[in-house]
């Protein structure tokens, strides 16, 4: 920051700073990913002290929000922020578009097969799934769905036959 | 008034949101109960998602309403004929066919409702409803393939889910109720009327039962009377077991 005000610069700063903390702040279901990656923190603004983080849900019940904007809170008021506001936005809907190619190799890594690209093109409604989800552990496409639904709202759970491992899958949404 | 701001809304929003409380607290009651493991999960799931569902639609009716109701206060301290739900959704789960045949007539008319309320005129709406809806299609695979896995499966769960489909079948035609709230709403471009969901919805069905080798019943659709607060006798049961801790224990916490 070149020949910016006192108070300009701080502010800059001060969400580049919030920024970094939030990129410490982990899913608590899936620890690999942070807040940020995940998609969940929308916006940062920072006045002085005072910072408001806004977020957007995953699944509309997923008990995991909770958690998550206590962490977030937590880990910016451990960092010295003492006025935290965390806004709440529903629009545009969550999506894992929103995920970087980062953020799936992580996944991937650890043993979660990462979401495909939802794009435009609505998923379909009816009938059985037709995309295939390459194994994690040893990328064979060999592998069935055992359930669109998993331990968390997010995943589904799928069989390799290759390697014969069972694994999730976090679900384009 | 501004359109978006109809008092209809406000009705429209607790429909939402008890639709989805009693249709999400039925359906936990297989939790633990499942058939096998993995539809334990996925019932357990589709009920996390209509609960909160639920939530999102009573906290902003609550809002709207402006007599300092929370989604809370809604859920637990309301008595039954203050539910606008579905009567359908208040029947006992029944079977596994029973309660995933309801759950596909549901989420094939669910769709299809949160599809046109996702361009609703009132933005806070819109975004829930397209938020509830991506939800929704993921549900709506997943009791689609169970009916025609049935349907069209042994001479056994044929024969049941058939005669899950007999009881159900009178019960769909309140999903295209209607009475002034939604004239309202349809008027200021708030919520599809109604009788518009009738076709995709029964386009969407008959195809899908068609494949699971099932046959619709024939005779009248039955009206009834859940969206003014009449209610079978089955709501009040599910109500006292599911109000009872917040009523025995006002404001506690945990």
């Amino acid at each position: 920051m070149v020949n910016s005000v006192n108070g300009e610069r701080s502010t800059v700063n001060g969400t580049n700073r919030a920024l970094e903390i939030l990129d410490s702040v982990k899913d608590p279901e899936v620890p690999v990913l942070s807040v940020v990656e995940l998609g969940v923190v929308r916006g940062v603004e920072v006045t002085g002290d005072a910072v408001t983080v806004t977020v957007t849900p995953t699944y509309t019940g997923c008990p995991a929000m909770q958690v998550i904007e206590d962490d977030i809170r937590a880990a910016l008021e451990a960092a010295g922020f003492r006025d935290v506001t965390i806004n709440t936005v529903y629009a545009p809907a969550w999506t894992t578009d929103w995920m970087s190619e980062t953020a799936r190799e992580k996944l991937r890594a650890y043993g979660i097969a990462p979401p495909h690209l939802v794009g435009a093109g609505p998923l379909v409604p009816l009938g059985p799934t037709v995309r295939t989800v390459a194994c994690p552990f040893c990328g064979s496409s060999n592998t069935t769905t055992a359930s669109e639904f998993g331990a968390t709202a997010c995943k589904s759970l799928h069989v390799c036959h290759a390697c014969r491992q069972p694994f999730e899958h976090f679900k384009a949404f | 008034m501004a359109k978006s701001e109809a008092p209809a809304l406000v009705p429209c929003l607790l429909r939402l949101g008890d639709d989805r409380l009693v249709l999400g607290h039925r359906n936990s009651e297989w939790c633990g109960h499942g058939p096998v493991l993995e539809e334990d999960i996925a019932i357990a799931n589709i009920s996390l998602d209509l609960l909160g569902q639920a939530t999102l639609f009573l906290r902003l009716a609550g809002e709207l309403e402006g007599k300092g109701r929370d989604e809370d206060a809604l859920a637990y301290w309301r008595d039954e004929n203050r539910f606008t739900n579905l009567q359908m959704l208040e029947l006992p789960r029944g079977d596994f066919g029973f309660t995933i045949l309801r759950q596909f007539l549901f989420d094939a008319w669910s769709f299809h409702h949160l599809e046109a309320l996702a361009s609703s005129a009132h933005a806070e709406l819109a975004a829930l409803a397209a938020k509830a809806h991506k939800e929704t299609r993921y549900h709506l695979r997943h009791s689609s393939e169970w009916v025609v896995r049935l349907g069209d499966g042994t001479e056994e769960s044929h024969r049941r889910i058939q005669s899950s489909l007999d009881e159900l079948w009178p019960w769909t035609g309140e999903f295209f109720w209607q009475n002034e709230v939604d004239a309202e709403l349809a008027a200021a471009g708030v919520a599809p009327d109604p009788e518009t969901l009738r076709a995709p919805w029964e386009s969407m069905v008959k195809e899908l039962l068609g494949r699971a080798t099932l046959v619709i019943p024939s005779g009248l659709m039955r009206m009834t009377g859940g969206r003014l607060g009449r209610h079978t006798e089955h709501l009040g049961h599910m109500l006292a077991e599911m109000q009872i801790v917040a009523r025995s224990h006002p404001g506690a916490k945990w």
